[in-house]
């Protein structure tokens, strides 16, 4: 399977941030994709909760990170995302954004439009994960 | 169906109501007094929810449960731009200042209901604005009937919605259980919750150890701060889950009265019945609902009510199968609390007092998670040098309860993963999901909330008197610098003048600090 797998013809492996921004505390979902990337053989900087598109830039920055995994579950997605990707293109960096948790199927597109790399929702697999990971820096 | 006359209860004893009150903590349970049906809810504006407040109420519930935004939440101001622009009034209803509470209980009498505030970092400042409205509509303090979460422990546990650090946080708690002790004697300070823990990861022993540590540490705080026991101990109530594994949830509820009376009477030595008994809400879990085909998840919040009712609890919400989706449209909010009225009044198991004890099972069961909750009890006991208190702070501060439910929760995801466990409609008998949110008609709360909101503050802002808030909140700041003075009395008059909630939390912080966590996986 490892020849289909997106992305697998990359020699380092792939840096992502994670991280919550703003004020919701839901942090289940994103420690157990934390454990789910490192056992895909990731590298992971978790920054955990509270953070903001600064904190998250900055870390990207620090750590050269290929991609940023985000976490939302309090309905703010759609005010979040414009902001992180403005402050990713102010900075200059080309770096991916995937988005997973509670977001409605109806807002999946307006956020692939905003320039979002992929949406995972609740019961994602390990694997699907994984790949949508690989695939953003693909 | 027949009509065959029932009795109140079978088996032998200990008998419902009677030490250590395994098998309920009332002689009859449910025929003497059915539970109360408390449905949680809050979204947009004050208004806005005070209008789903009346339909709940319309509807025959019997409580209300407020529901709050994360920036209330978390002490911050709906025009903080840095924290809380995007989610004003989104997961919960929006509450700056006084003027707000009164708006959200507008025309609801508040010496009539019970009212539940999930509130916990700030619960001081809800709890004065609270007071305040009371006061204004000519409602007798000591009538007030509810509960306020205010569970500071959990927050640095699961839920993550703290504020200041856990110690000065403690004293905001024990403050506030000396006053309620004192004025409001129908009040409940602290709903102790294990709700959140298990909605993080924990496994149902872990909710009931790390709950009723927490409950023992509250205990030790209040009575180190020099409140008896006996005067506080019987307001105290607690908050757990309902999940799926049928009879391990109905264990669990047995085991958590069992274990509370006993350490209460024997370590804690209470003298009052009142003190032993383990008093609690239910709420179906959340984290069991499934987006895919969302409406088997009626059928999987009926179950874990029934565990509920059948476990001996005193009230219950019951959740909107849409909750894996958005916040609960009117309909499904009905559905569930439909659901309750069918166990209710429908399948006759509230006419027995603890139905299921005797069984060979459910009382092994019972056992089980006593023994692994005790388990726990004496990790913590030993971390803290003998006492919880240390001990539940000793586990805050090294990561041991995040630890914990981390791992509990990585070990649930890969089992369903791996196809080990199996969650219908996920993982199994997965065709018949419609996709496109299975036609759901979704809850969306639109931006406008929040520039109302907005608006209303500023007008608030703009019509209060400057130098009373500015008077207020000094004295708040005075009084957090002494350990010796009561910080309720200077908060409900800094709410009375209109002082906002992130205006005294800032306060409060400047003199306590705020508590970062360690981002730990």
């Amino acid at each position: 399977m490892a020849e289909s797998q997106p992305g697998a013809g990359r020699e380092a492996p792939i840096r992502v941030v994670l991280a919550k921004l703003g004020l919701d505390g839901h942090d289940r979902g994103l420690k157990v994709v934390a454990r789910m990337l490192r056992d895909a053989g990731m590298e992971v900087i978790y920054l955990g909760l509270r953070q903001t598109t600064e904190s998250v830039i900055a870390a990207v920055e620090q750590e050269d990170a290929d991609v940023i995994g985000l976490s939302m579950h309090n309905a703010g997605h759609l005010a979040l995302a414009p902001r992180i990707l403005q402050a990713l293109a102010d900075s200059g960096l080309d770096v991916p954004v995937v988005i997973g948790g509670i977001v409605p199927e109806a807002d999946v597109s307006t956020l692939k439009e905003l320039g979002i790399s992929a949406v995972l929702h609740p019961g994602a697999s390990a694997v699907e994960v994984a790949d949508a990971i690989r695939r953003s820096v693909a | 169906m027949s009509g065959v006359p029932v009795g109140a209860v079978y088996g032998g004893g200990p008998l419902p109501g009677e030490y250590p009150y395994t098998r309920g903590i009332y002689p009859e349970m449910y025929r003497s007094r059915l539970w109360t049906m408390r449905m949680f809810a809050g979204f947009g504006t004050a208004v806005d929810t005070n209008g789903r407040f009346k339909e709940i109420l319309r509807h025959g519930g019997t409580g209300l449960s407020t529901a709050f935004d994360m920036p209330t939440l978390m002490g911050r101001d709906s025009d903080d731009e840095v924290w809380s622009a995007g989610e004003v009034g989104r997961a919960g209803v929006a509450i700056d200042t006084l003027a707000d509470m009164e708006d959200l209980f507008a025309d609801i009498d508040l010496g009539s209901v019970s009212t539940s505030m999930t509130i916990n970092g700030p619960a001081i400042v809800a709890l004065a604005q609270y007071i305040a409205v009371a006061d204004k509509t000519g409602v007798d303090r000591a009538t007030l009937s509810g509960t306020i979460q205010n569970d500071i422990l959990k927050e640095y546990q699961a839920q993550k919605e703290y504020i200041f650090p856990p110690r000065p946080s403690m004293r905001i708690v024990t403050d506030m259980m000396r006053f309620t002790t004192a004025e409001m004697p129908r009040w409940h300070p602290v709903s102790i919750s294990g709700y959140h823990i298990r909605e993080a990861g924990s496994t149902a022993a872990q909710e009931l150890g790390f709950t009723l540590a927490n409950g023992f540490a509250y205990v030790e705080a209040a009575q180190a701060a020099g409140l008896d026991i006996d005067d506080f101990a019987s307001r105290l109530s607690f908050f757990f889950n309902s999940h799926s594994d049928f009879f391990e949830e109905i264990g669990k509820f047995r085991a958590a009265r069992r274990i509370w009376a006993t350490w209460m009477k024997e370590r804690y030595s209470a003298a009052s019945e009142r003190s032993l008994l383990c008093r609690f809400h239910t709420q179906t879990a959340g984290v069991s609902l499934t987006a895919q085909q969302p409406e088997i998840n009626i059928a999987r919040v009926a179950i874990q009510a029934l565990a509920g009712v059948l476990g001996g609890t005193q009230s219950l919400h019951t959740d909107a199968f849409d909750e894996a989706l958005a916040l609960p449209t009117e309909k499904a909010a009905r559905i569930a609390l439909r659901s309750q009225q069918i166990v209710a009044h429908e399948t006759g198991v509230a006419s027995v007092a603890d139905p299921l004890g005797g069984s060979a099972y459910v009382e092994w069961m019972t056992d089980e998670m006593e023994r692994r909750a005790v388990e726990i009890l004496d990790h913590l006991l030993e971390l803290g040098d003998g006492s919880i208190l240390e001990g539940v702070y000793e586990g805050i501060d090294n990561g041991w309860f995040v630890g914990g439910i981390a791992d509990s929760a990585y070990r649930f995801e890969r089992e369903v993963n791996e196809g080990t466990r199996t969650i219908v409609g996920v993982n199994a008998f997965c065709d018949g999901d419609d996709g496109d949110d299975n036609g759901a008609n979704l809850l969306r709360i639109e931006q406008d909330t929040e520039d109302l909101q907005l608006k209303r503050l500023a007008a608030v802002k703009q019509a209060r008197g400057d130098e009373a808030v500015r008077r207020s909140l000094e004295a708040v700041g005075q009084a957090a610098r002494d350990a010796g003075t009561n910080l309720m009395p200077p908060v409900i008059d800094a709410v009375n003048a209109y002082a906002t909630e992130g205006e005294i939390c800032d306060t409060l912080a400047g003199v306590f600090g705020r508590y970062v966590e360690q981002a730990i996986v």
